[in-house]
């Protein structure tokens, strides 16, 4: 078995190396004389486009007592402006047969439009227009505040697990904005007025503090004498960049319980590490990825492998990273436990699987089927229109520069497994490890046994 | 204003009339009986594989979650090769191999790149794993203690209990009826025989459809589909499901549930793929609340009174008549009102159909909209798949937009009239309201 397996695996490696020469597809870049970056992409696959505005404005630009204001924010820009009332964007838009919606992250505002190609120039002129002539009128902005509450109660309040991972992110950060929920507390939600809005708006939505990514059957060129049409005319803002508030030093191990109504309990740990835009290594954000991947790239990955299937301690598990964020950002592993174990158990073999980490290089296997999977990836993303003009648009606005994006296949490529272990030794270590752990109450408050 | 206005009409007519290229479907049947599906895409080097098996949970019989056990447990073992090795194997070739088990259908899904080299051993790898799975006992002991705390996990969700409520009193003599996860007793009577003979029965050639995407010409495409049915014995189809009854009065059921939030789930049954009415329901609904901001029951519950996040409709067609639902998530003292807005905006609809400038509306809004539909190889997939696997004519896709537009108010209402019951329905409300 093991010699026709080996034959079958270095010729593949050989396969998956040609991929990105043949993949790479050109984005071009534009700016207007107002500061508005332009990216277009061409995909002529299918009669479509995808249009979006990224906004440099997040939940990590807000501060104490209007947390979540970027967010409701997002949910009035569908509520007019003087030639668009309250909904006809949407109506709009819907008549042309598009769809639309917008997202807030913790470092970016998006909008986005999906059409047949012809119809562009509708996205267009709508988010120009919303770009600097919004409304906010005080009754609509009553009922939206209203829906978002609804929105943190669905997705946070009644959710166990989103609810200790926003406590979990609280304890972890401390001077960082990443303390903050995206959504924003309870509390600042309810004191929230229009003209915290208003402030908001007008220092952020500014063709210089925005990119449009554009991605699909078009002509570039076309996209930007349109882009040119319709946002040249628009005022750029003196922008103040928002202060760094780089996270302090934690200095010791932080663990939290949060008791919740919930069957099950759950697990989180959280160790603090560079991302693309802090690192002072510039390899070790690459390196960090790869470590992700041997721990939860895929269903062979090692705490599946480990801690579900070999050890039956985890009902499931996972690890991620956020290389893209504009601030330092967690490593985390969640997990939760299989019928019968413990929190404390889990934690035990999690640990277990660091100190591995630590203590010896992962194997050329891993290595390889890892830079396998990153690279067959890179292929099926281009499946998606919507998912390239996504990764442009973050990558250019948490200030990674999509250029950066081009080279990551190639970054993950020259990792070694001696980076690996270097990034594990280095931050995969307990001073600056956060811990929360779900502990279920009954709808009384007692303890779940 | 006036200006703009003017110029989107133009450029509608102009859109409106323009034909849209809509790929071509090929279909064919393997030696042994599987029917095939397939759509050549030479511009990324990838292909996509969709198997899919009429072994849905509604074939549990006794036993909820045989279905959906038998489904996840493909992976588990061949002949050679244990689960470390069959995982290992796919992602060392950055093939991604996925399964899922629904009330009407299993499928098994592979997504590879399409040089040869990978290709070849990803194939022969997914081949064996549908065909001659080994479903080892002790991975099947795993499994169930997993799905057995999913089960718990749903407890924690008023969403889940809300619809699992909703279909068991939608479906009180049905398979439908049952949750696809199936209950903590029937998990635990569940053994490796009864898989391996849900296997032999249900993942057979005849009940198969084998649906193919991606940069293959037609004569790989029918090497692949070859190579899948071939181990596959050839058979034969699952026999038809019973029919649903309707139901005859309504039903309303309040569950008690820590939350801040109470969900509300109201309906009934709906249609089955290829109903005769499926078009006016599909529009009409898409008016009522099947198409986000702008339709009725988004307008009515959060634009104009901000009670909820989310609120809509939908028809599910299935094998047999599948749900009608409609619901929406609001802070528990607000579900009187909330409850009352939502019926108030059904019966309207229901009573008086939608204007003509909302078909109208709606009309542009799904042809304009078509192009997107089907703009990646993960939607045609899933739409060759799904044409297969229900018998729709091979045009669907080209004729969607001509039966879309073909579409009047007066038959909106009158299908609404017929088959929508406001006063006969599910009520299911979980929460602490």
């Amino acid at each position: 078995m093991q010699p026709i397996y080996k034959t079958i695996y270095t010729s593949l490696l050989a396969s998956l190396l040609l991929i990105p020469a043949l993949a790479q597809a050109g984005v071009h870049e534009y700016s207007l004389d107002n500061g508005m970056k332009i990216l277009v992409k061409e995909d002529h696959r299918a009669p479509v486009v995808v249009s979006q505005v990224w906004y440099k404005v997040g939940a990590s630009d807000e501060y104490g007592g209007i947390t979540g204001v970027s967010h409701v924010l997002e949910h009035m820009m569908f509520k007019g402006t003087k030639r668009h009332p309250a909904g006809e964007f949407s109506r709009i838009i819907a008549e042309n047969g598009g769809r639309e919606n917008a997202f807030t992250g913790k470092d970016y505002t998006a909008y986005f439009q999906q059409l047949e190609k012809s119809r562009l120039h509708v996205s267009m002129q709508m988010e120009a227009d919303r770009m600097r002539h919004l409304l906010l009128p005080p009754e609509e902005f009553a009922k939206e505040l209203k829906v978002v509450m609804e929105e943190r109660r669905l997705r946070t309040d009644d959710n166990p697990q989103a609810l200790t991972y926003e406590q979990f992110m609280a304890t972890a950060f401390v001077n960082s904005p990443y303390h903050q929920p995206i959504i924003g507390w309870m509390d600042d939600l309810k004191n929230l007025t229009v003209d915290d809005l208003r402030v908001w708006y007008q220092r952020y939505y500014a063709p210089n503090n925005a990119t449009l990514v554009v991605v699909g059957d078009v002509e570039p060129m076309e996209v930007l004498r349109m882009a040119r049409r319709y946002f040249g005319g628009l005022k750029p803002s003196v922008l103040k960049p928002s202060k760094p508030r780089t996270e302090f030093r934690q200095r010791g191990i932080r663990r939290i319980e949060v008791k919740a109504p919930a069957q099950l309990p759950f697990l989180s740990m959280g160790y603090k590490v560079p991302v693309i835009n802090t690192a002072k290594q510039a390899w070790e954000p690459y390196a960090l990825e790869v470590l992700a991947g041997v721990l939860d790239g895929g269903n062979a990955s090692r705490l599946s492998r480990q801690l579900v299937r070999k050890q039956e301690l985890a009902s499931s598990v996972g690890a991620g990273y956020n290389p893209g964020s504009r601030y330092g950002e967690l490593f985390i592993i969640e997990a939760s436990p299989a019928n019968g174990k413990t929190v404390k158990q889990l934690e035990k073999a999690i640990n277990k699987q660091i100190l591995r980490l630590h203590n010896k290089p992962v194997s050329a296997r891993e290595l390889e089927r890892v830079k396998a999977q990153v690279l067959a990836a890179k292929v099926y993303q281009q499946d998606s229109v919507f998912y390239q003009a996504m990764e442009l648009g973050m990558l250019e606005t948490t200030g990674v520069g999509w250029r950066t994006g081009e080279q990551y296949e190639e970054k993950i490529r020259q990792i070694t497994a001696e980076q690996v272990q270097a990034v594990a030794r280095k931050y995969l270590v307990e001073d600056g490890l956060t811990i929360a752990q779900l502990v279920p109450v009954k709808d009384n408050g007692e303890l779940r046994k | 204003m006036s200006l703009v206005k003017t110029l989107l009409i133009v450029v509608l007519a102009s859109v409106s009339t323009m034909a849209l290229a809509t790929p071509k479907i090929q279909h064919w049947t393997t030696a042994n009986g599987a029917r095939v599906y397939y759509i050549g895409a030479p511009e990324l080097p990838m292909v996509d594989v969709r198997v899919v098996f009429d072994a849905g949970s509604a074939r549990d019989g006794k036993l909820p979650g045989l279905a959906l056990l038998t489904n996840g447990l493909l992976d588990s073992g061949i002949k050679g090769q244990d689960e470390e090795a069959l995982a290992a194997h796919f992602e060392d070739l950055g093939a991604q191999y996925s399964a899922s088990a629904l009330r009407d259908m299993a499928l098994v899904q592979l997504r590879s790149l399409s040089d040869e080299k990978l290709l070849v051993p990803a194939l022969q790898t997914f081949s064996q794993i549908v065909s001659t799975p080994q479903f080892p006992s002790a991975v099947l002991r795993r499994e169930r203690e997993r799905l057995l705390v999913g089960l718990k996990a749903k407890q924690e969700s008023a969403g889940d209990l809300a619809s699992d409520a909703f279909y068991a009193a939608l479906y009180p003599q049905h398979a439908y009826g049952r949750p696809t996860e199936g209950t903590a007793d029937s998990l635990k009577a569940i053994s490796t025989t009864q898989l391996g003979e849900f296997h032999r029965r249900y993942y057979v050639a005849s009940n198969s459809v084998i649906a193919i995407v991606g940069a293959v010409d037609r004569q790989r495409a029918e090497a692949i589909a070859e190579q899948l049915s071939a181990p596959l014995a050839r058979g034969r189809v699952a026999s038809s499901l019973p029919t649903v009854p309707p139901l005859e009065q309504a039903v309303e059921q309040r569950i008690k549930h820590a939350s801040s939030q109470s969900h509300i789930l109201v309906g009934q049954t709906g249609m089955v793929r290829g109903d005769a009415d499926y078009m006016a329901l599909y529009v009409g609904n898409h008016i009522l609340g099947g198409s986000g901001f702008g339709s009725r029951i988004m307008s009515e519950i959060r634009e104009k009174r901000g009670l909820a996040y989310s609120a809509y409709s939908y028809f599910l067609p299935m094998r047999q008549h599948g749900p009608f639902m409609l619901g929406l998530q609001t802070r528990n003292d607000q579900v009187g009102t909330a409850q009352q807005v939502l019926m108030q905006t059904l019966s309207e609809f229901v009573s008086q159909g939608p204007t003509r400038q909302e078909l109208n509306a709606s009309k542009k809004n799904i042809t304009g909209g078509f192009p997107l539909r089907i703009d990646s190889n993960k939607d045609l997939v899933e739409y060759a798949a799904m044409i297969g696997f229900y018998g729709l004519p091979l045009d669907y896709l080209d004729s969607f937009n001509r039966q879309v537009e073909a579409v009047t108010v007066e038959q909106i209402r009158d299908a609404f009239q017929r088959r929508i019951k406001p006063e006969q329905m599910v009520t299911v409300i979980v929460g602490n309201g």
